[in-house]
């Protein structure tokens, strides 16, 4: 039996992670992004369905208050930027309740910034400036493959993401050896595309080679822009490596009305599905109707991004203490 | 029967898939950051060997399958079972031939088995890590040969066929590594 008080991380990853972390400072204050902090303990939380958080109780006020441990700083970030901060970025804790796994810890590092007046594209450039800055000098310059989502799902599959065809789906994953995807997903495709692209397109992407996928589908939209020219796609990329997601980027929707929409079909959804109830963020939609600026925002993942910097096979060897021992 | 969520799948873990009782051997937490979460499991199904590959919804149950190993002594054979008894309790199973499978060309009575159970009643049979058995038939060996450079067949009382140095004889025991079936040393009487 090792001695559990020990940190599970060789003493090199703590040293490579507290390398990146300065590198990240400093590739932003050369380009005079303000770094924030918004609280991580919020009176309340993302109303995406997939997303289950961690809920605690507040005894300091006359009534006991629910509070939430963030699952992202999005919200407070944007009501940052309503408020005219410009530019900024944030490396803090985020929270997820249930995920755990080889790729996943309850309690990870995110990196969330927001440029404004950056398109989709800029941003997509800059995320990978900071790849570079950040792997080149440990892993050489990785080569960069920009792609949109449909023109790579369909050289992967031959099958069109944008276009909900069951049948063509279904004969893919039972040739491509998923005969229990049907089942699974049913007749939604926000669940086919997840599962197809999961099992599927993010295993084909070649190693040691920087994705930038662009163009999500506008069911998978969150919270991004839909496309002006065409509804059927949205302003949201991904940027993976070695097939692992690192990041989720989107062109910030800012209309408060669409806002407020998208945030009551994600809590009638909840409601459907028998899902922890969550009320919306009254403050974000104040925000909102106060003005957004046009902003791109993206977040990364720095314990996976660690694991690839350090070719490290599970995210707790970049941790010095997982959840197994925190 | 218990239920087992995703979130309780580890390896080793029992349950029941497609009615048949199965052994998960490694779960991953597949979870795209806006998207629905998967657990691909690979499992070996417990009846007939195979390992497959399995994706659940994160959150989907299962019913546990109701799986044991035991250590069990090896009676007899009656032609059509093979008689298993727990020497503490004289309670005895009987295994047919797919739960015997490839452990039959190492059983030998009295040695002490892991038998799994399923239910109750066996479902494979594990003979121990090493047998000690007699050689009825092997070709004379090379005289004056003691290297065991390049080696030859024999043939065990149980019908096992191992490679032995040259120097072992008909009617010597020796010591087999059932895991990896090869010739072990010989054994002293």
């Amino acid at each position: 039996m090792t001695e559990r008080w020990r940190p599970i991380c060789d003493k090199q990853h703590l040293r490579l992670r507290a390398q990146m972390l300065a590198k990240i400072r400093q590739f932003f204050t050369l380009r005079q992004v303000l770094e924030v902090e918004t609280p991580l303990l919020c009176h309340t939380t993302g109303t995406d369905p997939q997303l289950d958080f961690f809920a605690t109780t507040y005894h300091g006020l006359a009534q006991p208050t629910q509070l939430f441990l963030q699952t992202s700083p999005e919200f407070a970030m944007k009501r940052l930027l309503a408020a005219g901060s410009g530019s900024i970025y944030q490396i803090c804790k985020a929270f997820r309740n249930g995920e755990s796994g080889r790729w996943h810890n309850p309690e990870f590092t995110m990196l969330e910034w927001y440029r404004t007046d950056f398109s989709l594209l800029q941003l997509m450039a800059e995320v990978v400036a900071l790849l570079q800055a950040l792997l080149t000098p440990l892993r050489g310059a990785l080569p960069v493959r920009q792609v949109d989502y449909q023109t790579f799902f369909d050289e992967v599959t031959g099958l069109d993401p944008l276009v909900y065809q069951p049948a063509a789906y279904r004969q893919f994953v039972d040739s491509a050896g998923f005969p229990e995807a049907a089942a699974l997903c049913g007749d939604q495709q926000v669940l086919w595309l997840d599962f197809i692209f999961s099992h599927c397109v993010q295993p084909a992407m070649t190693a040691e080679t920087i994705y930038l996928l662009h163009g999500y589908p506008a069911v998978q939209s969150s919270l991004a822009r839909i496309n002006p020219l065409d509804a059927r796609i949205t302003e949201r990329f991904e940027v993976f490596i070695n097939g692992v997601e690192l990041g989720n980027g989107y062109f910030e929707l800012s209309d408060p009305q669409e806002q407020e929409a998208r945030f009551d079909r994600e809590i009638a959804y909840r409601s459907r599905h028998g899902l922890n109830p969550v009320a919306k963020d009254e403050l974000l939609l104040g925000a909102l109707r106060a003005g957004l600026p046009d902003c791109s925002g993206v977040a990364l993942g720095l314990d996976r991004l660690l694991m690839i910097i350090s070719d490290s096979r599970d995210i707790a060897e970049v941790l010095a203490f997982p959840l197994a021992n925190a | 029967m218990a239920i087992y969520s995703t979130n309780e799948f580890k390896g080793g873990l029992k349950i029941m898939l497609d009615n048949d009782p199965c052994s998960i051997i490694e779960n991953e937490f597949v979870k795209p950051g806006k998207g629905q979460a998967f657990n691909r499991v690979k499992i070996r199904n417990l009846k007939t060997g195979r390992v497959i590959e399995r994706t659940f919804k994160s959150g989907d149950t299962v019913e546990s399958a109701d799986v044991v190993d035991v250590e069990i002594q090896y009676l007899y054979n009656d032609g059509e079972f093979w008689h298993f008894m727990v020497p503490e309790t004289f309670e005895q199973y009987q295994a047919d031939k797919n739960a015997v499978s490839d452990a039959l060309k190492w059983l030998k009575e009295q040695d002490i088995c892991t038998v799994t159970l399923w239910n109750d009643s066996p479902l494979s049979v594990t003979p121990p890590n090493f047998v000690e058995l007699s050689i009825t038939e092997t070709d004379p060996g090379l005289k004056g040969d003691t290297s065991g450079g390049g080696g030859k067949p024999a043939t065990l009382e149980t019908g096992a066929v191992v490679r032995v140095p040259l120097f072992v004889q008909i009617g010597e025991m020796i010591r087999v590594d059932t895991r990896t079936g090869e010739y072990v040393s010989r054994v002293k009487e």
